[in-house]
This record gives structure tokens, C-alpha cells and sequence, in this order.
């Protein structure tokens, strides 16, 4: 299987077309694909118009603004310890989480696929455990370990945990990956004498870089999303991240909802994961048949 | 060539030493830890008296935590075949290659990449019953007389998040289908039509049975992330109404850090993990058997 399946490079003739371009069923099936970007595309470009709204104009519902606004998102800008602050927190721990991702999961993949060594498979099944074991049911020892460190409400302590998510994923996509390169390559870097710390920065690492760009692209993703373990770990105002800042902008002042600053959050809170998706859509697309179905 | 790999054997660990740390440090203690502490009655002002399975004990009487896992089992087992129905039907319109089909397939998988969190807030925006517009278009349609107040009730607040999640991860399903129909050999569906198989014929005989492994782990991998749903219904229905909507995880959350009984949610924990293995390991088996054939 490969990314094609979203992409599509490649034209594969699967459907054998019987009875000429206009067949009443390629109208209905031409038909059905409108109804269906209509159906899906609706509350993701609903909301966006909802929140560029006049804030007034939020009850009686209408479907399009009748002035446009950004009053919304003003009022998110300076929402208690301000947007700034939220996208910055999110931003850094989605960093440390892809700067873990790689640094654990490439030089380990790197073993796995070309080092001999006993004991090798048994060490690749403890690096996946981590799947088997859902981590909501790790939260309550880790909040009790990073309570006792000083962990709690830090960058560091919630990187961690979007790191024990992340990185089987990533050790297995990086395995994979260093196993597709050629013995040739490695071979003639040793003949000129480069160690194996040299081989993977300067050989592996660079010829393995979509693999990477797909780890990197995944840990975002993971980590911007993530909400449990930033609702139990991350309790004080100035730490909270994006998905938290939401629920914040809901429960609002006065208890009466927000709706035009809540849209507005949602849109802010989506638009990367929008963005880096459909800039990389491939990777995630080569990641994500790699990781579920192989 | 010997030498080498005796050197190599050493340097391999070295690489390999981060990662499994990390994994020891931060998987494999904090679960021995979680067996402790469900062993204790820890609370977060303090405790942890040994007290064998009393906490056990408590789960097997917990009326709250049953409740809390028939549902969940529910919601799996509701939402799993919708999603999986659906993901395929839109994967046998939109596999070929072209533009419109392509359109489809990246517009229906948007939702996949975005927050539980987002989707959630989207959604309890859309059936809010005073400033909703699918209730607005509802009525504007005629479909109903008056708004659908979606959350006071224990059935409409669960259709509500099924509606909800249905939209954000149906894409996920359909993607896995389509690369696993583009994968059948074109030359089998051509034989097909040459014997005078029509659309659905080749449906049934050919696509179901040849992506039926895909078909297989795409349900597992959905059914488990049922199982753990926590932010849909922390933020759509916050349990209720009446503790009416609590998943598995959020009853756990509800034990640990809403009550602060960590010794009891430890315990819960450890049961979740237990139910959890059966179906990650039937997952893992499938996925073996199939990379041997």
C-alpha cells in the first residue's frame, strides 16, 4: 500500500468503465460526491463564518455573516492570560515532543534495523508496549511521579506524556524506513572508515528524511490535540494549552456562552493541524497507512 | 567480520539505550507503580495504607462503574459498525484517482487531523437548541416543528456525540479502505466484468473478501479507540445528564482527579488496561499472521 491512496500519483485502472464517459451512474456517483463535501465540508466552514460575525448578531442563528468582524477574535486574544500565551505552550510542548520523537526514535530504529544483536526483537516489543497499554490508565502514577519532581503545570512533564504516545509509532516508522536503505550505502560510508554514530547522522538521517518529516508531522499533531492528560496536568491558567484554553472560552465569565469567541477558538485551535496536514498530506498519508494496517 | 559484530552487538544497545530508558522510566515503572497503588487506599491528601483488593472489591460493587463500562461497550458497539459502514461506502465513490473523488476523499478526512476538543465545541455549537444552525436547518427543512434539545436527554446527548464523531473520524476508516482497494490487482475486477459480473457482484466477491484484513484491523483499531472515549463526552455532555453518559475513562477521571480516590482509580486503571489488552493483542496477532501469508 502507499500514500497514493490520497495523493493519487499514480492511475490505477481498477474500475472498468462499461458504456461510455456519460453513464448515468458516473453522474450519480459524480452527484453523491458533491452532497458529500457538502455534508462534511458544512461545520468546519460554518463555524469559521460564525465566527467572524459580530458578536451581537450570534442569537437568532443565520447561516452567513451579515457584516463581517473580528471582534471574536479580539476577545480570544485577550482571554485571560491571553492567546499568546496558549499557542506558545502548546507550540512548546509539541516541539519538545517532536524533538523527543526523533532523538529517542531514529538512533533506536537505527539499531533495530541494522545492528546484530540477541535480544534485538524482544527489545522492539518493550519499545511497543507502549500501544497496549492505554495511556489514561498511566496518568494517575505519572501525576503523582511529576508532583513529586516538580513536573506538574511544566512543558517537560506534558512533552513526556505525548512522547509515551507517540514514540512506538515512531520507532517503527524510523525502523522501517533504515530498513529500506540500501547495505551499499552503509557499506561504502564504513569503507571510508565513518563510525556508526557518523553513519546515522551523516548517511541514514538524511536519506530517511520523509520518514522523519512523517514522525515530526504526527507528534504535532498528537501533541497540539491532546487533551486529557493537559486537563489533568496542566491546571494552572498560564500553563494551559490550546485545548484548554477552548473549554476555558466556553465556560466563559458569567456562565453564559461565548459563542462567537468560542467559534473564533475553535478555528485558531484547527488551523495548523489544517495547514501541516494538507502541506504534507502525503507523509501523513504514508505514516498512516505504515502505522494501522501494516 | 567476526570482530565487527561483537562491536556492533555493544553499539546497537548504545543506540537503542534513550529510547528504552524513556519506555522504563516512563511506562514501565509508573504501571508497576499503578499495581501498588491499587493496592493502597491513596488519596491525594495522603493515605496509602495497604489494603490488599479491598479496592477490587469496591470495583465488583461500584453500581457507577458498570454503568459507566455497559455504556461505553454500547457506544462502541453502536458506533463501530456506523463507522465502518459509511467509511467503506465512501471509500467504493471515492477510490479512483480523479479530481472530484480526490476532492471528496482530502474533504471527508480533514476532520481526522483536527482536536477532539475542536470537534466537540464545533459540534456542541451546531445542536445548541438556541443558537445551533443544524437545528436551524432542521426546522428551516421542516424536518421538525421545534429545536431538538440535544442534551437533556441520555439518548439524544448520546446520538449527539455519535453524530459528532462520526463526522471527525469516519475519513479514517475510508482512507485505510481506499488503499486497500487500490491495491487489488485491476486484472481480477476486469476477468470479473468479462465473466458478467455487475458493480455489486464485484463488490461482494471480490473487494469485501480481498480487503477483509484491512476491513479486520480498521474495526479493532476504531473499536479500541471507543472503548477510551474521554474528550467527546467530557465536553459535549459532561456525563449527564444524571451520570447518564459516563465512558470508562471519565469514570476513572471522575475517581482519580475529580474525588481524588487514587488508590481506587488505580484500581479502575488496571481493570481498563486489562480489557484494553484483549483487544490490542487480538490486534497484534491479526497483524502478524497477516505480515507471515
Amino acid at each position: 500500500m502507499t500514500a497514493a491512496a490520497l495523493t493519487g500519483e499514480v492511475a490505477r485502472p481498477i474500475s472498468v468503465r462499461r458504456g461510455g464517459p456519460a453513464a448515468p451512474a458516473a453522474w450519480l456517483a459524480a452527484a453523491a460526491c458533491v452532497v458529500v463535501i457538502a455534508v462534511m465540508g458544512a461545520p468546519m466552514a460554518l463555524s469559521f463564518l460564525a465566527s467572524i460575525k459580530t458578536p451581537a448578531s450570534a442569537v437568532p442563528p443565520t447561516y452567513l455573516p451579515q457584516a463581517l468582524s473580528l471582534e471574536n477574535y479580539a476577545k480570544v486574544v485577550n482571554f485571560q492570560a491571553g492567546l499568546a500565551s496558549y499557542v506558545a505552550n502548546s507550540g512548546l510542548v509539541a516541539l519538545m515532543t517532536i524533538t523527543a520523537c526523533i532523538a529517542l526514535g531514529a538512533p533506536a530504529g537505527y539499531a533495530l534495523a541494522r545492528f546484530a544483536m540477541r535480544g534485538k526483537e524482544v527489545a522492539f516489543l518493550a519499545l511497543l508496549a507502549p500501544i497496549m497499554i492505554p495511556y489514561q490508565a498511566l496518568l494517575t502514577p505519572l501525576y503523582l511521579d511529576f508532583a513529586k519532581v516538580g513536573l506538574v503545570n511544566t512543558h517537560v512533564g506534558l512533552a513526556i506524556v505525548h512522547t509515551i504516545l507517540q514514540l512506538p509509532f515512531s520507532v517503527y516508522l524510523m525502523r522501517n524506513s533504515f530498513e529500506g536503505i540500501p547495505r551499499e550505502i552503509e557499506e561504502a560510508a564504513m569503507i571510508d572508515g565513518a563510525s556508526a554514530w557518523r553513519r546515522l547522522t551523516r548517511v541514514f538521517l538524511p536519506l530517511a528524511a520523509p520518514a522523519i518529516v512523517t514522525v515530526a508531522l504526527f507528534a504535532f499533531i498528537t501533541s497540539w490535540n491532546e487533551f486529557l492528560a493537559a486537563l489533568i496536568f496542566m491546571s494552572r491558567e498560564t500553563s494551559f494549552t490550546v485545548p484548554i484554553l477552548l473549554v476555558s472560552v466556553r465556560a466563559g465569565h458569567h456562565g453564559a456562552v461565548d459563542w462567537g469567541a468560542l467559534q473564533a477558538s475553535v478555528v485558531i485551535s484547527i488551523i495548523p493541524c489544517l495547514v501541516v496536514y494538507l502541506m504534507l498530506q502525503r507523509y501523513y498519508m504514508s505514516g498512516l497507512l505504515a502505522g494501522a494496517v501494516k | 567480520m567476526k570482530r565487527r559484530g561483537a562491536s556492533q552487538h555493544w553499539q546497537g544497545w548504545l543506540f537503542m539505550a534513550p529510547a528504552l530508558v524513556f519506555v522504563g522510566v516512563f511506562v514501565m515503572i509508573p504501571l508497576g507503580q499503578l499495581l501498588q497503588t491499587s493496592l493502597t487506599d491513596k488519596s491525594l491528601l495522603g493515605g496509602g495504607k495497604f489494603i490488599g483488593f479491598a479496592n477490587y472489591w469496591r470495583i465488583w460493587n461500584d453500581a457507577g462503574f458498570w454503568r459507566a463500562l455497559a455504556f461505553t461497550a454500547k457506544y462502541t458497539i453502536v458506533l463501530t459498525p456506523i463507522l465502518m459502514g459509511l467509511g467503506f461506502a465512501l471509500a467504493l465513490l471515492t477510490f479512483e484517482n480523479k479530481p472530484l473523488k480526490r476532492l471528496t476523499r482530502t474533504i471527508v478526512f480533514l476532520p481526522v487531523v483536527i482536536g477532539l476538543s475542536s470537534s466537540s465545541l464545533l459540534w456542541f455549537w451546531l445542536l445548541d437548541e438556541q443558537v445551533g444552525l443544524l437545528n436551524k436547518l432542521l426546522v428551516d427543512l421542516r424536518v421538525i416543528n421545534q429545536p431538538i434539545v440535544w442534551f437533556v436527554s441520555a439518548d439524544l446527548a448520546f446520538w449527539a456525540v455519535v453524530i459528532s464523531i462520526t463526522w471527525k473520524v469516519v475519513g479514517f476508516g475510508m482512507v485505510l479502505f481506499v488503499s486497500g482497494i487500490q491495491s487489488i490487482n485491476p486484472d481480477i475486477l476486469e476477468a470479473a466484468v468479462m465473466d458478467g459480473a455487475g458493480y455489486w457482484g464485484r463488490v461482494r466477491l471480490i473487494i469485501l473478501p480481498l480487503t477483509r484484513r484491512v476491513l479486520l484491523l480498521t474495526t479493532l483499531v476504531s473499536a479500541i479507540g471507543s472503548m477510551l472515549a474521554f474528550d467527546q463526552f467530557y465536553i459535549m455532555t459532561a456525563g449527564g445528564p444524571r451520570g447518564q453518559t459516563f465512558t470508562a475513562v471519565y469514570w476513572i477521571y471522575q475517581n482519580s482527579f475529580v474525588s481524588f480516590k487514587l488508590g481506587y482509580g488505580a484500581a479502575l486503571s488496571i481493570v481498563l488496561t486489562l480489557i484494553i489488552l484483549v483487544f490490542s493483542t487480538t490486534q497484534i496477532a491479526l497483524t502478524a499472521r497477516s505480515a507471515e501469508s
